[in-house]
């Protein structure tokens, strides 16, 4: 059993150059140079070393949905991606709307042993809509929930939401809204534009994301509630979220990598690898989705990770499932859009990543600062390291990637959680 | 050019080339033997996942008057109805050996999904999938229009064309207007806010919501059926209102050019979106709308499986 680590040269935090020791899963010794003997040595020259990463929005799918992913599969692709924490979505077989489930789910995630594996719970029972899940005893049982969200349908009844709202304050819990009025929504298969129009499938109006996001601001507010915003994907949401910030209103936002990059223009292939949902969207909401990541407005990026077996995409468009798999191209689809041109900093790219999605969900051994007697969750960058994507490579047990065949900047070397190496690749063989 | 997905699958100048192939089908099938032998020993599939009666005995007729050997594959009753794939479909029919499958899809964009799957070796056509086109309707009305209205030659330079209707679900005004632009006609779509797809400015037609105006300056008028369930889904109040402002009886026939053509591709509903009166006017060309379907495919199969331009008679 490893249990001490050096890693040698790395720039802490994007920052400057120092050895770090890890032992007994925390950082033990943060110095120029450290002469220790360790179980294992990595040499970091030229890497960056930042905190592990926090997904708020994974789809891990069991229980009941082994065949696209498990636990296990999922943690694995979630270390490789550089995560040491993600949120398992609560849309499983059963749902996770009681304390029995997501017990289980946590406990599963402990004996897996990659990552840390938080539930989330759903708002309403079996994501029905109609009645309230068990709110307090998922908050109260030992998973410890205290983020909510019926994610994959939205919570549109409005007086439901405002209950929930209200009712998790008992616990400072927070509902991820997946802003989307159904009734604007029915059957429909992607961006309403003139892509949709042209290629004559139904389109899925940005009004139906951004009259609930402004909805459920006023809502939160008149509450006092916390309220998150699960993978905006419109202009006009963005400009909303940074209006009610603005007003000083407690709203936190999140947006996937995979809206940061792709637009509507990939359905012309009529290949539903590209359908998800809320669907791609236009270059002028993937630029102003950039530009809220960069002010601030946008808090967090979560995966969505959302692995489907191939027959679910191996048919026609609309017949096909919602939702790509995202956990191991994350981080190299920030670092291609965002970092290596300079739009953020190392500092904003490790609050988007680990510390901000940390702190809304509560996550208190996770998103902390590099530092000594620190829980030791790291994660470990190549800046100059190119990953071309390979679907067949993937440890997710779906291989529903849109971004196969493409090639990204910024790599995920190795990851440490708990001080335990749950991830590495060959650094020199992957410089070469 | 292996498959026909679209009309942005052919140029203006290939377009020209199906319409003037077309024409010596038409005078093959006018002749005492209505058969050639260019498709001997090929098999064409009509894939037909959702129901329709004139298209797919069109493209059989068509097939057939090519000597080809014809499969059909009907949704009722068939494998598909019972939940199998397209890909496994797909895979059934290259096993037949189908030199190329015509395919009519609820899913918009099955025909891609089928040329694209790398699931079949041979040639689809698209006979209609979804709410996306419908390139052999658009390619027929093409015709019919030039044949009345140009002399049987050229493009369709200086030719307005209204098209009227549920244009949001129509598969055939997508085809048309791609199709009708290319070969340089102007179109002027006619229908409800509702019953336009969103961002419509941005296609090469104009839009009016007054049928009455647009009447007196079109050449030829290609009204679309419209469904029933439209009306619960809240796109327009009423059929009788629908039919009041979008439909077309002889009363507004007679706001036309003398030589304006009425087209429909059928089924009409007569008293909804049509009246019987307009139907069956003289400047109705419906009926000659289904013997030149079978001409264009014809024109359609001869040139996408063939794969030769060499003359007809040849």
């Amino acid at each position: 059993m490893v249990n001490s680590i050096l890693i040698k040269g790395g720039a802490i935090a994007g920052g400057s150059t120092a050895d770090l020791l890890i032992k007994d899963g925390v950082i033990a010794e943060i110095s120029p140079k450290i002469e220790a003997i360790a179980d294992e040595v990595i040499d970091a020259s030229s890497l960056v070393l930042l905190p592990g990463f926090v997904d708020l929005h994974t789809h891990l799918r069991e229980p009941g949905r082994e065949n696209s992913e498990t636990i296990a599969t999922g943690s694995l692709a979630a270390a490789r991606g550089g995560y040491v924490a993600v949120s398992a979505m609560a849309n499983t077989l059963p749902v996770a709307d009681n304390s029995a489930i997501v017990e289980q789910v946590a406990a599963i995630g402990k004996s897996v042993g990659l990552v840390d594996v938080f539930p989330i719970g759903a708002v309403t029972k079996g994501l029905a809509g109609d009645e309230l899940a068990d709110l307090g005893s998922m908050a109260h049982s030992r998973a410890r929930v205290r983020v909510f969200s019926d994610d994959g349908n939205c919570v549109s009844d409005p007086l439901m939401m405002r209950r929930a709202l209200e009712y998790v304050k008992q616990f400072d819990g927070v509902i991820a809204q997946h802003a989307q009025d159904p009734r604007l929504t029915e059957d429909s298969q992607m961006n309403e534009g003139i892509v949709a129009s042209t290629l004559g499938l139904k389109g899925w109006p940005a009004v139906a994301e951004e009259s609930i996001i402004a909805r459920d601001i006023l809502l939160a507010n008149m509450v006092g509630a916390r309220l998150h915003i699960c993978h905006v994907t419109t202009a006009g949401g963005v400009e909303i979220i940074r209006w009610a910030k603005a007003q000083g209103m407690k709203v936190t936002a999140e947006v996937t990598p995979h809206h940061l990059l792709l637009t509507d223009e990939s359905a012309t292939s009529y290949d539903p690898i590209y359908k998800v949902n809320p669907p791609l969207r236009t270059q002028g909401d993937v630029d102003a989705l950039r530009q809220g990541v960069i002010d601030g407005t946008i808090d967090i990026i979560g995966t969505d990770h959302a692995p489907h077996p191939v027959e679910s995409k191996e048919c026609e468009w609309q017949n096909a499932a919602f939702g790509m798999v995202g956990l191991e191209t994350a981080f190299p689809i920030l670092y291609t859009t965002l970092i290596a041109n300079g739009s953020i900093s190392w500092e904003r790219a490790i609050e988007v990543m680990s510390s901000t999605p940390a702190k809304i969900a509560g996550y208190q051994s996770h998103g902390r600062s590099l530092a000594v007697g620190e829980p030791a969750h790291i994660a470990i960058i190549n800046p100059q390291g190119r990953m071309r994507v390979d679907r067949a490579l993937l440890a997710s047990k779906s291989k529903n990637t849109p971004f196969h065949g493409m090639e990204f900047q910024g790599t995920v070397v190795a990851t440490v959680f708990n001080g335990i190496l749950t991830h590495k690749v060959d650094v020199r063989s992957e410089k070469a | 050019m292996k498959h026909l997905l679209s009309i942005n699958d052919i140029d203006r100048d290939f377009a020209l080339t199906i319409l003037d192939t077309a024409a010596e089908m038409a005078k093959v099938t006018e002749g005492p033997v209505k058969k050639l032998p260019t498709l001997r020993g090929k098999t064409v599939v009509n894939l037909f996942a959702e129901d329709s009666t004139r298209t797919r005995i069109s493209f059989e007729a068509a097939a057939k008057r090519l000597s080809a050997d014809v499969i059909n594959f009907t949704a009722k009753g068939s494998s598909i109805s019972k939940g199998e794939s397209l890909k496994d479909t797909a895979q059934t029919l290259q096993a037949l050996g189908a030199d190329a499958v015509v395919i009519r899809h609820p899913a918009s964009g099955a025909a891609h999904r089928l040329a694209q799957g790398k699931w079949i070796n041979g040639t689809v056509i698209n006979a209609g999938d979804g709410t996306h086109e419908h390139p052999s309707q658009a390619l027929l009305d093409s015709y019919t229009i030039r044949k009345h209205l140009c002399g049987g030659t050229g493009d369709l330079s200086d030719i307005h064309v209204a098209i009227v209707g549920d244009i949001l679900h129509s598969r055939v005004a997508r085809s048309n207007v791609l199709l009708l632009t290319k070969l340089g006609a102007r179109v002027t779509l006619v229908a409800p806010p509702t019953l336009l797809p969103h961002q419509v400015e941005q296609w090469p037609v104009r839009v009016s919501y007054n049928f009455n105006a647009v009447l007196p300056t079109v050449d030829a008028v290609i009204m679309l059926r419209i469904q029933q369930e439209r009306m619960s889904d809240l796109y327009f109040p009423s059929e009788r209102e629908y039919s009041t402002l979008f439909g077309i009886d002889s009363d507004r026939l007679g706001l036309t050019k003398s030589g304006t053509i009425l087209l429909h591709p059928g089924p009409m509903n007569r008293g909804l979106e049509i009246s019987a009166e307009a139907a069956d006017s003289e400047q109705s060309v419906v009926v000659e709308q289904v013997a030149n379907g079978v001409s264009i495919r014809m024109a359609i199969l001869y040139l996408f499986i063939a794969g030769s331009q060499e003359s007809v008679n040849g």
